[in-house]
């Protein structure tokens, strides 16, 4: 069965930089940093971090309270990034609706907020007569998915990985096969995630939340540097349109970029730490499914959220797929790890580093950390032909993913 | 309170829940027609009105018949008659 080329036709996100895919990538080329003071740590004593990766310059009152009132923001910020890539792609409402378009968004779990404030209802009266029936659809496991499927009218195939820190990788892989498979023509995916204490004390008890730079935000996380000291949790919603080239082509849409590959396995070595073999088996996966070899990666994307063993871990898996130094830097230094919305939103700043032939480095690299592997790890853009790149998302639990993207061709 | 000031509390506390103007409220007003509300609204307007008034309405088969304003009007004013009553 020969399957269909897979393209990517529009983008939208909501991150710590604000509203829209162009804005996040101009603000990374810039070399800002996403990463603030998060005054809303201050109350929890025996915390470390005080710093986080937050929305701003979105107005959740935008979406109308009829699509809004099942939401939580996780979804609005999803339904904002939905909306943007819809526009790219140039998709109008009948073809939305008609059943060959599908969608696959996913997040970590359902909106924390809400649940705290059932819970504190609940456990003051140990009673259920207050909940209100807007509840369930904000907590539910396929909130993000359901929600942003409702609101735009899409009538095909809607589906809602969660797999942590790897969910909008593990999504856009999903997608892909999907339409190379013929089952749907075109899927809107990615992931969401809105923020909450929890996220930051869940890694700081595990030792593996920044705290060290709460006075200088900007200066973390800090990927590959000899100086990291752990990951600062973010928020956002990155969405990405797939679609079959055969579609594209009659539809006339421009093609921004080729999903050409994916893989994902599962590290049973440990529920946390990252080994290296799993991570490279992903990659080299991904590769093969391309049909590449890895001296065909202009780039490698990585998921490293500044954690001492991860980047060591994947650095690690990185240099074992080829001597060459291979290009690599991590977008966590520049807004932090915004979750189930990380491999989505990643993912478009990698399609626009092969549409504008520029690589990113990692933002607050400054002492490449000799133990990450013998790859190139990028402390400054670089300008350069960008053909193929590896992006990775690894998460909690072992689930690890990895994406071949490739720049727009014939 | 007055019947006025019930009918004043209930308006205010489902425009707020529903984010509709106030003014909206008036007595002929349909809440599945004119004001775009469901049924899943309606259980929010059931909690909200136990709230503002510290009742309990639970499910009762009377608020099922609810269709207009004026109807929700009537059913809260009911309700206080019958405290009042029980309270006397």
């Amino acid at each position: 069965m020969q399957l269909k080329r897979v393209a990517i036709t529009g983008m939208g996100a909501i991150s710590p930089y604000g509203k829209g895919s162009r804005l996040l990538f101009e603000s990374m080329l810039a070399g800002k940093s996403g990463v603030r003071y998060h005054r809303e740590l201050d109350r929890f004593s025996s915390l470390g971090p005080r710093v986080a990766g937050i929305v701003t310059g979105v107005d959740l009152m935008e979406v109308p309270r009829k699509h809004r009132r099942s939401m939580s923001p996780m979804s609005i910020y999803a339904l904002m990034a939905a909306r943007e890539a819809v526009a790219q792609a140039n998709l109008n409402a009948a073809r939305l609706a008609d059943g060959r378009t599908g969608l696959i968004m996913g997040s970590t779990m359902g909106s924390v907020y809400t649940i705290e404030e059932f819970f504190r209802d609940y456990l003051a009266r140990e009673n259920l007569d207050q909940v209100k029936s807007m509840l369930f659809f904000r907590v539910m496991g396929h909130s993000v998915a359901a929600n942003v499927a409702q609101a735009l009218g899409i009538s095909g195939r809607v589906l809602a990985p969660t797999a942590a820190c790897s969910t909008s990788c593990q999504a856009i892989g999903l997608a892909y096969e999907t339409i190379a498979f013929g089952r749907q023509d075109i899927i809107l995916c990615g992931g969401a995630d809105e923020y909450h204490p929890l996220t930051t004390g869940t890694f700081d008890l595990m030792l593996a939340a920044s705290a060290s730079y709460n006075a200088t935000p900007e200066k973390t996380p800090r990927p590959f540097d000899r100086d990291r000291d752990g990951i600062v949790c973010s928020e956002g919603a990155g969405v990405l349109v797939l679609e079959s080239f055969e579609s594209a082509r009659k539809r006339g849409a421009v093609i921004l970029a080729e999903v050409a590959g994916f893989s994902s396995t599962c590290d049973t070595s440990s529920i946390a730490n990252p080994d290296p073999e799993p991570l490279f088996r992903c990659m080299r996966e991904a590769l093969d499914d391309a049909g590449l070899q890895p001296d065909d990666i202009s780039y490698v994307n990585a998921h490293a959220t500044a954690t001492v063993q991860g980047d060591i871990a994947e650095g690690q898996a990185i240099a074992m797929l080829t001597d060459a130094c291979i290009p690599t830097s991590s977008l966590k230094g520049h807004m932090g790890h915004t979750m189930a919305a990380s491999g989505a939103l990643e993912s478009i700043v990698c399609v626009e580093m092969l549409r504008n032939g520029v690589l990113l480095p990692t933002l607050n690299l400054d002492n490449p950390d000799p133990q990450c592997g013998t790859v190139n790890l990028l402390t400054t853009p670089k300008r350069q032909p960008v053909s193929v790149i590896v992006k990775n998302n690894f998460a909690l639990g072992g689930v690890n993913c990895s994406l071949v993207l490739r720049a727009a061709k014939d | 309170m007055t019947d006025e000031q019930v009918i004043e509390a209930a308006n205010k506390a489902l425009a707020e829940e529903f984010e509709l103007d106030v003014e909206r409220f008036t007595p002929e007003v349909l809440f599945r027609e004119d004001l775009d509300l469901d049924s899943l609204d309606a259980v929010d307007m059931v909690i909200v009105l136990e709230k503002t008034f510290q009742i309990k309405i639970g499910r009762d088969p009377a608020i099922m018949q609810i269709r207009t304003v004026g109807d929700m009007h009537q059913y809260i004013l009911g309700k206080k008659r019958e405290l009042e009553q029980e309270q006397n």
